[in-house]
């Protein structure tokens, strides 16, 4: 038996003084209603009118929420830290109205062992939000071994991927939810068959056919998306979709969900706000794995969302340096940022456009949605006594105009250059630490 | 124009006034000294990630017909083979100021990002599956110079045409130059979606063989078949090459096009490539013009300065 390790906490609040959030509106999964709320310590310790304590902060017209989770955040270190870093990414993150993200495992060397989990780990420590970290399903995630997921989720590890690429081999994959449901663990699958993708840089259609780019159909996801789920049907394993980006995929989440299979997706803000189109100008910023579908795709992601059959808006927050983003398109590595616009884009996107969400709606889907699906057991929790103080603060009504800089990370390949979006993050509490306010990051 | 990325960016009287500065180009080229001070002072830099020996020398005789300098930056033997980005070597050709950068590349797009990073006028020679608008220029030119236009005239372009800049950009050309285009391939050949063009699409070689007024045929590597895109290379012969019996078939003004280097024998038989209607080196001929009127256009006398928006005067030596 591999025995759970406890790692040392990171810093919380001050528990001599009582921090008030005054005059906003708390939204969490009990439902909505208008209270201030005073935290101390780590700790929510009264939620109720008129309440005052040592440091007030005016959020009357905003929105207080459980603070955003993140199930799918690219760190880059170790590895890349040219590109990010776990100090940058968390920095963003919280900037972004998130308490907490789930690194994950495509770093150098990959996160495939409990030294390196450790390592993130510790470095999260330090870090403007908390980290939690995957683990990779195959040793190096080359898919042909499994990685030792019993050590990794001895250190806490909930969730295990080969996220930027699928697991190809049909029985190792059965092995690994075997293995895993024996854990407790989730397995999360980036669903692409490489045989149909390799060598692809952008979604098969009119605008690959139009720009001479290898494309890679919707049915490369699909068809993976159809075996995992035929392959958690078999083996009672608990999966988690990424990134899920085709109507194709939607509908067979949709239809195994409804079959009574544990399973749960989640989409990213780009593959319901761009499409392929995007691609015209053979600007690698706009180049992603799974790539930019069409206007039918971008709906039935926004639809799924709505209707929860995609339960969690995962970020993918993949930075890159501007050089690698100024490769040629077919040799520029996928991705693109999305920690400090995920809580904006959702809003313009869900809430304002066609799919019509409530914003509660949109922040189950950001937040304790998430947190359930990686078992973050102090974030996503309702806003009253007691609970950890893991909360960001929401001015919905702030429009704004995406800029060119990338913000807090350390990359800059933004997608929404020019975007005007609405709903802006005033304030973000992490275990109790004001890590945001009046959107500064404080560290 | 600033640019020539793709024949997307040009409109049909635009196209129709390249072709007719041709003319003049050919011309030039016709006479004893074939040789005008049109372009003196201007620096063109060829820029060629990607072997082609007769585009680029297409390209240099071209400029230096118009008395335009030329410099070729030779990627194998320079900064580029130490790992120098593109946009550094851009930037460093900016800064030795060239007026225009003739860029291949085996990746599609490169063109169009280079154009984002310099003043220069950026020429695209060939990028990936994208475009070759000056092959398209010049194969529209011989079409016109044969058969006095495009208009209502019907075209089919045979082969690998996914693969192709050759047949996206002539794609583009003929049918904004009013022909009607029909692509002839097996659906593995084909991009799986065709909603950008007004093409049509038959399987069949020879039921479009009689009413053709040009069949174009485009180059087959001989590496599709380990792909799985056709079975052999024979089998493609069979039933899509232009073979001598085919080629009596067609009508007896129809034109028989190849952008080269031809594989005899493979998408056209070695008697054919002989054929009196086969004008693959008169392309050749017609593209070194193209060219010229392309450099003219860009760099010549009445081009607006981005920088001023004003008509820059030549010189006069």
């Amino acid at each position: 038996m591999i025995e759970r390790v406890a790692l040392p906490d990171r810093p919380g609040g001050d528990d001599r003084v009582d921090l008030v959030l005054r005059g906003g509106v708390v939204v969490d999964a009990t439902g909505e209603r208008s209270a201030d709320v005073v935290v101390r310590g780590r700790e929510v310790v009264a939620v109720g009118p008129d309440l005052s304590g040592d440091v007030v902060l005016d959020v009357s017209g905003c929105v207080v929420s459980p603070g955003l989770v993140d199930l799918h955040t690219h760190l880059r270190q170790p590895g890349r830290e040219e590109a990010e870093t776990i100090e940058s990414g968390s920095r963003a993150a919280a900037l972004g109205g998130y308490t907490a993200v789930l690194a994950m495992p495509n770093t150098t060397p990959a996160i495939d062992s409990a030294a390196v989990v450790r390592e993130v780990l510790e470095l999260g420590r330090a870090a403007c939000c908390d980290v939690h970290s995957s683990g990779a399903i195959t040793v190096d995630r080359a898919g042909e071994q499994l990685a030792p997921m019993a050590e990794m989720a001895a250190l806490g590890v909930t969730l295990f991927t080969d996220d930027g690429t699928g697991v190809q081999d049909d029985l190792l994959m059965r092995r690994a939810m075997e293995y895993g449901r024996g854990l407790d663990v989730t397995l999360a699958q980036h669903c692409e068959v490489s045989a149909l993708s390799a060598g692809t840089c952008m979604h098969e259609g009119e605008w690959s056919a139009r720009l001479g780019l290898p494309g890679q159909p919707a049915e490369a996801e699909e068809l993976m998306v159809m075996r995992d789920i035929a392959l958690a049907r078999l083996t009672g394993a608990r999966l988690h979709l990424l990134h899920m980006s085709t109507a194709g995929s939607v509908a067979m989440i949709a239809a195994a969900r409804a079959g009574g299979l544990q399973l749960t997706a989640e989409a990213a803000p780009h593959h319901f706000t761009l499409t392929d189109a995007c691609c015209a100008g053979y600007d690698a910023t706009f180049k992603v794995h799974p790539p930019l579908r069409g206007d039918r795709d971008v709906a039935a992601v926004a639809q799924g969302l709505a209707d929860n059959t995609i339960s969690a808006i995962a970020t993918d927050h993949a930075p890159h340096c501007p050089e690698d983003k100024e490769l040629p398109f077919d040799q520029a590595p996928p991705g693109m940022l999305g920690l400090e616009y995920a809580l904006a884009l959702a809003i313009t996107q869900l809430v304002d456009g066609p799919a019509g969400m409530p914003l509660a709606e949109v922040l189950a889907r950001l937040s304790w949605q998430p947190a359930a699906i990686a078992r973050m057991e102090r974030h996503g929790r309702p806003v009253a006594p007691g609970e950890p103080a893991n909360l960001c603060v929401i001015d919905p009504e702030a429009t704004w105009t995406i800029d060119a800089s990338g913000g807090a990370s350390r990359s800059r390949n933004v997608p929404y250059v020019g975007r005007e979006v609405r709903g802006r993050v005033r304030h973000t509490i992490c275990e109790g630490v004001l890590v945001v306010r009046d959107q500064e990051a404080q560290q | 124009m600033r640019h020539l990325l793709a024949v997307d960016d040009l409109s049909r009287d635009e196209l129709e006034g390249i072709l007719e500065l041709t003319d003049s180009m050919v011309e030039v080229s016709g006479r004893s000294i074939p040789k005008v001070p049109a372009l003196r002072g201007r620096t063109v830099v060829s820029l060629f990630y990607e072997d082609s020996t007769r585009t680029r020398l297409s390209f240099d005789s071209a400029a230096k017909r118009l008395s335009a300098d030329t410099m070729s930056f030779a990627v194998s033997s320079s900064s580029v083979s130490k790992g120098e980005s593109i946009r550094d070597t851009v930037e460093t050709i900016e800064a030795m100021g060239m007026d225009a950068i003739v860029v291949r590349h085996r990746s599609s797009g490169v063109p169009a990002q280079i154009a984002r990073w310099t003043e220069a006028s950026v020429v695209n020679a060939g990028d990936g599956w994208h475009q070759h608008p000056t092959q398209a220029l010049l194969d529209a030119y011989t079409i016109r110079d044969h058969l006095g236009g495009l208009e209502g005239r019907r075209i089919a372009i045979v082969g690998d045409v996914v693969h192709s800049r050759v047949a996206r950009s002539n794609i583009e050309a003929f049918t904004r130059l009013g022909a009607s285009v029909v692509l002839v391939a097996p659906p593995t050949l084909l991009p799986s979606d065709l909603t950008p063009w007004d093409v049509e699409v038959v399987e069949d070689l020879d039921a479009v063989l009689g009413d053709l007024d040009v069949c174009y045929l485009l180059r087959i590597q001989r590496e599709r078949a380990s792909e799985a895109l056709v079975p052999t290379v024979r089998e493609y012969t069979a039933r899509f090459g232009l073979t001598a019996a085919r080629a009596r078939r067609l009508p007896s003004h129809a034109l028989i096009m190849h952008p080269g280097p031809m594989n005899r024998g493979v998408e056209i038989a070695g008697d054919v490539a002989e054929h009196p209607n086969a004008v693959v080196t008169e392309q050749v001929a017609n593209g070194v013009a193209v060219r010229m009127a392309v450099l003219f256009m860009l760099l010549g006398p009445g081009r607006l300065d981005p920088a001023t928006q004003r008509t820059t005067v030549e010189v006069e030596a």
